[in-house]
């Protein structure tokens, strides 16, 4: 097993060799660079050309990629133009934000759908299951800033019942237990509105999976030996329709650090998603390359561990 | 003549389709005595895994439903009996095998796990028991070196080992009754053999009665006491086994027997019944055999024939046999 893992961390550096190239490549081709992007009226050419110099846009693409590359090597993303301070920092601010709500979305929404797409499969056709694909489809239809900002006016400025927007409350100085419960309000609305956009596909996805097991012989099986409905649904049945959503959730890993940019900005959430949109607006490369290539190790990874989960979880697959 | 273990009493299964509704089983009665192997035996979808489901009560619901009918069994209608106390019988006073041991066991837990599972539930034993008897169990169904295979997978075992792991979960608890539905027709022949000597073995020792289903007449012929043939949802005639091959009545049978390979003479061609099983939606009041029979009269056009007994324990449905058949 080690020695699997060994040769599939060895096997991502030609693949992560090929995301540079393609990352870096299309952010060249992107046309602009920070200098104009920040529409400075007064900028004149000198003074841009200066400043060009100062960020090192004035050397040649490949020169620039191997400084980048080579600085990467040592752990050095290189600074970022907007924020002034390494892109490491900035994403280390930022992503544990964007993680809270993630995380916190990535349970809900997998418990919620699990159990929902179990009961919809066992009572398949029923009025139950009906309703359960109506709401889903609805709720897979619906744009997030347009969902966002309906809860944000019905549930925040309608009913007062959670603030509009933030994570904190602003000029409240609160710590322990009291400044979680503040950060948890401001919470509610974005993690139920992203639960609510996520939970569709998962539970059409749980739904699928168990109608097709529940069909299959060794369920029959279960039932013949007179088990519970309950034990032959949850034991039996819903240990291998799980299987398959561990690919699921390995994709889910980069998904968790890599923020939530509509979602974000709707809600003024001080998330890595907005920071990322941004630093693509204003051409700020140290920040918009070393994120992406941060996602793209994570996405390496995701895939990774959910091959290791599944020899894990499933007897029949041995990794070598 | 033993007692009346189970007996089907005018049963009728439907299922509900598209196209129309389907007596899968219709209106059918005959009994399993304690201590027997009884053969149901037809062509494929005549009824004979709906009728063993349907005593299961294992009928996928929708679009399946036991419409009419008793199946007593040990004196009580298990139709009658709430779904607790069904699943209390199933699995403990009757079990059941299934035609596909390559998929019929659980990928993803263990052997030993599996076996156990009913002694756990049925007769609520502790782990260590329920262990000691699940090895007594893989050892009785013959397959050496038990606790190895109390913790193998499924996939790590042959076809033929796996149905004897689902034979020894089946008798785990000492069952009045195993159904067997086709239990070796998945398997290749030389290990079909075992698999019946290993049944007939277990029948003699724990004096299980057997209901098999089958349609291949060597087995019955090497298994059964009595046969029950079914066609397209009906019971079209039953008879203890060596009067059955002796002197079938029914043309259908007659036709089943001949279209039998005998070893040893070589022939161009095998015997088959002409013509072809009727689609089994919307199938109306005649004798479904009728457009195949050779003997066809008017009668069988429009009319059922009843289920009658003619000698001891032979019984037929069949208009050749009745007053108003031998009139015509």
């Amino acid at each position: 097993m080690s020695q699997y893992i060994i040769r599939r961390l060895l096997q991502m550096i030609p693949t992560l060799i090929g995301i540079s190239i393609i990352v870096f490549a299309i952010s060249q081709m992107v046309p602009g660079d920070y200098i104009t992007a920040s529409q400075n009226p007064n900028m004149t050419a000198e003074r841009a050309d200066q400043l060009r110099a100062i960020y090192g846009l004035d050397k040649p693409p490949a020169q620039q990629y191997f400084v980048w590359v080579k600085n990467m090597l040592t752990g050095n993303l290189g600074d970022s133009f907007q924020h002034k301070m390494p892109v490491t920092s900035v994403i280390n601010t930022y992503v544990w934000n964007s993680f809270l709500i993630a995380f916190v979305t990535l349970i809900l929404s997998w418990t919620i759908a699990a159990f929902v797409g179990v009961f919809s499969a066992q009572f398949q056709y029923s009025f139950f299951d009906k309703v359960v694909t109506l709401i889903v489809f609805l709720l897979m239809s619906l744009p997030s800033f347009f969902i966002g900002l309906l809860v944000i006016k019905y549930f925040a400025l309608d009913l007062k019942l959670f603030p509009t927007g933030g994570m904190t409350t602003a000029g409240l100085k609160v710590s322990g237990f009291e400044q979680i419960k503040d950060i948890a309000k401001h919470m509610v609305l974005p993690v139920a509105v992203m639960t609510a956009l996520s939970i569709g596909g998962l539970t059409r996805y749980f739904r699928t999976g168990m109608l097709e097991v529940i069909r299959q012989d060794y369920i029959r099986t279960a039932r013949a030996k007179g088990l519970k409905e309950r034990t032959v649904i949850f034991k039996h049945a819903f240990r291998n329709a799980l299987l398959p959503a561990i690919t699921l959730l390995g994709l889910e890993l980069p998904g968790l650090f890599g923020g939530a940019m509509i979602l974000e900005r709707v809600f003024a959430w001080p998330g890595i998603g907005q920071v990322y949109l941004a630093s693509l607006n204003m051409r700020d490369y140290p920040l918009m390359l070393g994120f992406t290539m941060f996602l793209a190790v994570l996405t390496l990874l995701g895939n990774l561990i959910s091959d290791v989960l599944y020899g894990v979880a499933d007897p029949r697959i041995r990794l070598k | 003549m033993a007692k009346d273990l189970v007996e089907f009493r005018n049963l009728e299964t439907h299922f509900k389709t598209s196209a129309g509704t389907v007596k899968a089983v219709n209106d059918v009665s005959f009994s399993i005595r304690e201590g027997e192997t009884l053969c149901v035996v037809g062509e494929s979808g005549c009824g004979k895994s709906v009728t063993a489901m349907s005593l299961m009560q294992l009928i996928e619901s929708p679009p399946g439903k036991i419409v009419g009918g008793e199946i007593m069994f040990e004196g009580k209608d298990l139709l009658k009996l709430s779904k607790k106390e069904m699943s209390r019988l199933r699995g403990n006073e009757i079990a059941m095998i299934f035609q596909e041991p390559m998929s019929s066991l659980n990928p993803v837990f263990t052997i030993g796990k599996q076996i156990t599972e009913p002694l756990l539930y049925h007769l609520t034993m502790t782990q260590k028991e329920a262990k000691a008897r699940a090895i007594e169990l893989i050892t009785m169904v013959g397959i050496p070196r038990p606790e190895k295979i109390f913790d193998s997978y499924p996939h790590e075992l042959s076809g033929g080992m796996r149905q004897r792991i689902m034979i020894a979960i089946a008798l785990s608890c000492n069952p009045k009754l195993l159904i067997a539905d086709e239990p070796t027709t998945a398997l290749d022949v030389t290990i079909q053999a075992q698999i019946l000597d290993l049944m007939r073995d277990i029948k003699t020792k724990m004096n299980t009665a057997i209901m098999m289903i089958t349609h291949d007449l060597g087995v019955v012929a090497e298994m059964a006491d009595f046969v029950v043939v079914m066609y397209a949802g009906k019971v079209i005639e039953e008879a203890p086994v060596l009067e059955l091959f002796r002197e079938p009545r029914h043309p259908y049978t007659q036709g089943l027997l001949k279209a039998k390979p005998i070893i040893n003479q070589r022939q161009e061609r095998l015997y088959s019944i002409p013509g072809q099983v009727p689609n089994p939606v919307d199938l109306g009041e005649n004798c479904h055999f009728h457009d195949r029979c050779e003997f066809c009269m008017e009668i069988c056009k429009v009319k059922a024939p009843p289920l009658r007994a003619h000698i001891d324990g032979h019984k037929t449905a069949c208009w050749l046999y009745e007053e108003e058949g031998k009139a015509q």
